[in-house]
């Protein structure tokens, strides 16, 4: 953005004075640095688009805004006044609202009884709820939405989708607010219902409630946005007017900076076919990962892509289409697939790729105990000299094999989990989000690794991942999987960011 | 744990007097231990994978049952007990298979099972005690000195074969890590290919036919077979593995744990009785021991 114009005076003069100002906030969980000094401002009557790739720190520092999240540093104002909410009760006092992608309702309550929940108008001294109170605010809630025809007392769990949504925004002003955060709001909605959305947007911003609306869409920014903000790596790539910015600039800033010495790249010569899709539905999947070769999977969250590598694994089942490993072809349980030579990571670390109670070696030799003694026996000591080879390999931080999982940083519990499928020295590596939430080193050395094990010439990986610059920098070829579709993996060569992210988050117009 | 029952013991070695540490007294407790101990073993295991099994005391009365009518039916006694442990091992199995197939929680299943069992042990007995001819089953746990160089009842040999077995298991087997690792993360366990079912069948099973042998215990203590017996048995067993250092949430628990728990109960129990202190006071005590060891225990992981 190299215009001589400032967009923030731009928006100044436009849209009135700052309503909301969040100044150098910062925020780590353990060794991962979040947000590192982010500004954010939103005016009054103004739509703020908040975009950034997966991990950019959207998420953290709407959080933080909620009260949900403590920031370990910055200054945040509210109409001019410090604001450091305790807790989400006291944001929302504040003024300050939430719709989040996860509708958060009781379905098991009527309307009125969402919209006031946790601030029931009550009379007389023993705090009788007031049900005519109750069902006059949810109704005028409802009525400023436009939307008098959603009776108070239905059954919220009964309600359409999108009519939901709107029980939720209800409860978000029936009681003052002033700062409204949509988090993915369109996720789950009709076209239809997304454009009635945006004249609901536009509506609550003239009654002077300052939105900040954030989305993977690009061009959802671009048709309700006044102005947008960029996130990336956990800080602040840029900003602008959404009116003179093309959507590719805007892509541009979230993709950011250059490609780096992250990513070795050894010879890698492609052998022979070891995981073969065809036509695997769920996913749509039809795809083959040689020997020697990384393939990748792009895609936005919620896209299928978990659910394919699940499938494959054996982990939920196949509906149709034949999946061939190695030899062997067909279905079949997880406990087949370790046979078979093939061993996955879980994008899940915490609930599914490790027992935290258990020790590191326990973890690391859990699918193939066999080779730890003689029958039926398991050596501990067989178990931990096989832990503490992979243990110095991968450079694991820890106490020593008999250490408890829980105990070790993210990024050292991660390459525990790796580590699993090295000692089982499986021949096609399937990765789910491999870098999840772990710290630089820890992901330098896990791209190292994968290189290292494919460029060998008898290791396949197949990758999935949110983070662009790694898929691009990792993988031979990448494949793109939008709204539960696999497409076409093409060489990596045919790839960048900005085409990628295009594919990835290609539209409801297109489907 | 140990550490638990020398400090129990010790109060009541000072209340009583040193007449509490001899041998007899010392037997005594032993004897009156080893048929929750050897129950509580299997539940050690049910418990490390996460599950629970509420129909042991069913289970035990079951097998006091079909003891004493294999008996009736001149078998040897050596059959009888096979038999008795055997119906304890389909009924364990049944509890796994539910489980599993149906998807229902160990409670419920087990809930249900307890009742099941109970109901049949009654109408295999009609409902009446049945009374067994005398064979060397009911010197299980009788004290024979006549030299022959044992010192205890066979019972409690049998029962420290058994939990060195149970221990082993746990930790040197296949099995025992697929145990801890079910009971720590379910789904890590099948992401790692652990057989999730055929494992939670094969330890109800095992659980099964070790509360039948300590019914077998049970029936050698009382010469009939019972169906009423061991009406909540259960929560003893329960008690002694999670004051052995068990969690109820799983991948945690211990052999030496359980029997330790286990004794911390019989000592408990038969203290107070020759300190003639009345029942109540007894119960009072351990339940607040069972509450104290798991708090304890919170608060020590906690600190760590």
């Amino acid at each position: 953005m190299a215009e001589p114009i400032d967009p923030l005076e731009v928006a100044a003069q436009a849209f009135g004075p700052a309503l909301l100002e969040m100044r150098g906030v910062r925020k780590s969980f353990a060794a991962t640095v979040a947000l590192d000094g982010v500004d954010l401002v939103v005016r009054e009557r103004e739509v703020c688009g908040l975009v950034g790739q997966n991990g950019a720190g959207k998420s953290t520092l709407m959080a933080i805004l909620a009260g949900a999240l403590k920031p370990d540093a910055g200054v945040m104002r509210l109409g001019g006044a410090p604001y450091a909410p305790r807790d989400p009760l006291d944001a929302r006092q504040a003024g300050v609202a939430m719709i989040y992608q996860e509708l958060s309702l009781a379905p098991h309550l009527t309307a009125m009884e969402n919209i006031v929940l946790g601030v029931e108008p009550t009379r007389g001294p023993l705090a009788i709820v007031d049900r005519e109170r109750m069902r006059r605010t949810a109704e005028a809630a409802l009525a400023e939405l436009g939307h008098a025809d959603i009776a108070s007392d239905a059954i919220v769990g009964n309600l359409p989708l999108a009519a939901q949504q709107l029980v939720e925004i209800a409860r978000a002003i029936a009681f003052g607010c002033r700062v409204l955060v949509l988090d993915e709001p369109t996720s789950s909605l009709t076209h239809a219902d997304v454009r009635k959305l945006f004249d609901r947007i536009g509506r609550l911003k003239r009654q002077g409630i300052a939105i900040v609306y954030i989305s993977h869409f690009i061009e959802e920014v671009k048709a309700v946005s006044d102005r947008f903000v960029v996130l990336r790596d956990g800080r602040n790539a840029g900003d602008g007017v959404t009116s003179t910015t093309r959507a590719e600039e805007i892509v541009g800033l979230m993709v950011g900076r250059a490609f780096d010495e992250l990513y070795p790249r050894g010879v890698r010569t492609p052998g022979d076919p070891v995981l073969e899709l065809d036509a695997v539905v769920p996913g749509a999947a039809t795809l083959t990962l040689r020997r020697g070769e990384v393939v990748g999977i792009a895609g936005l969250l919620g896209a299928g892509r978990t659910r394919l590598l699940r499938t494959i694994f054996g982990l939920e089942p196949v509906k149709s289409g034949r999946i061939g490993v190695g030899v062997y072809s067909g279905p079949a349980a997880p406990h087949e697939r370790w046979r078979q030579g093939m061993g996955m990571l879980s994008e899940d670390r915490i609930g599914e790729g490790l027992a935290r109670g258990l020790s590191i070696a326990d973890n690391m030799t859990l699918s193939r105990l066999e080779s730890l003694g003689p029958a039926f026996a398991v050596l501990p000591s067989r178990q931990d000299a096989a832990a503490t080879r992979w243990i110095d390999r991968l450079a694991i931080r820890c106490a020593g094999p008999r250490q408890a999982v829980a105990e070790l940083s993210g990024g050292n519990q991660q390459k525990v989990a790796v580590g699993r499928l090295l000692h089982h020295d499986v021949d096609v590596l399937v990765l789910d989000e491999p870098t999840k939430g772990i710290d630089v080193a820890s992901k330098a050395q896990i791209y190292k690794l994968i290189d290292e094990l494919v460029s060998g010439g008898q290791k396949a990986v197949l990758l999935v991942s949110s983070y662009l610059p790694e898929l691009l920098g990792v993988c031979d070829r990448i494949a793109v999987m939008a709204r539960g579709r696999l497409g076409a993996a093409r060489d990596v060569a045919e790839w960048n960011e900005h085409s990628l992210l295009m594919e990835a988050s290609r539209t409801r117009a297109a489907s | 744990m140990l550490a638990g029952l020398v400090v129990v013991a010790l109060i009541f070695g000072a209340l009583i007097g040193p007449q509490f540490f001899r041998a007899a007294n010392l037997e005594l407790m032993a004897r009156q231990t080893v048929i929750v101990c050897v129950a509580a073993l299997g539940m050690t295991m049910v418990i490390v994978s996460g599950g629970i099994d509420l129909s042991v005391g069913s289970v035990v009365a079951l097998s006091t049952v079909v003891t004493a009518l294999i008996l009736n039916r001149h078998a040897g006694p050596a059959v009888s007990a096979v038999g008795a442990i055997v119906a304890g091992a389909l009924c364990g199995a049944a509890n796994g298979l539910l489980i599993t197939q149906l998807r229902v929680v160990p409670f419920i299943v087990t809930l249900g099972t307890m009742l099941l069992v109970r109901g049949a042990a009654k109408g295999l007995a009609d409902e009446r005690r049945i009374e067994a001819p005398i064979t060397w089953l009911n010197n299980l746990l009788r004290t024979v000195r006549d030299g022959s160089g044992l010192l205890l009842p066979t019972g409690i040999w049998l029962t420290v074969a058994l939990a060195i077995v149970v221990a082993l298991t746990l930790r040197y087997t296949r099995f025992g890590r697929h145990l801890f690792a079910i009971g720590s993360s379910e789904r890590t366990a099948r992401l790692c290919g652990v057989r999730i079912n055929r494992t939670k069948v094969a330890v109800y099973a095992v659980a099964g036919a070790c509360a039948a042998l300590a019914g077998v215990m049970e029936f050698s203590k009382l010469s009939v077979g019972d169906p009423t017996v061991a009406v909540g048995l259960e929560l003893d067993v329960i008690a002694a593995v999670i004051i052995g250092g068990g969690s109820l949430s799983g991948g945690k628990g211990s052999v030496v744990g359980t029997i330790a728990g286990a004794a911390i109960m019989a000592v408990i129990q038969i203290g107070c009785s020759q300190q003639g202190l009345p029942n109540w006071v007894q119960q009072i005590v351990t339940g607040s021991i069972i509450v104290g060891a798991v708090a304890l225990d919170r608060w020590r992981s906690s600190q760590s």
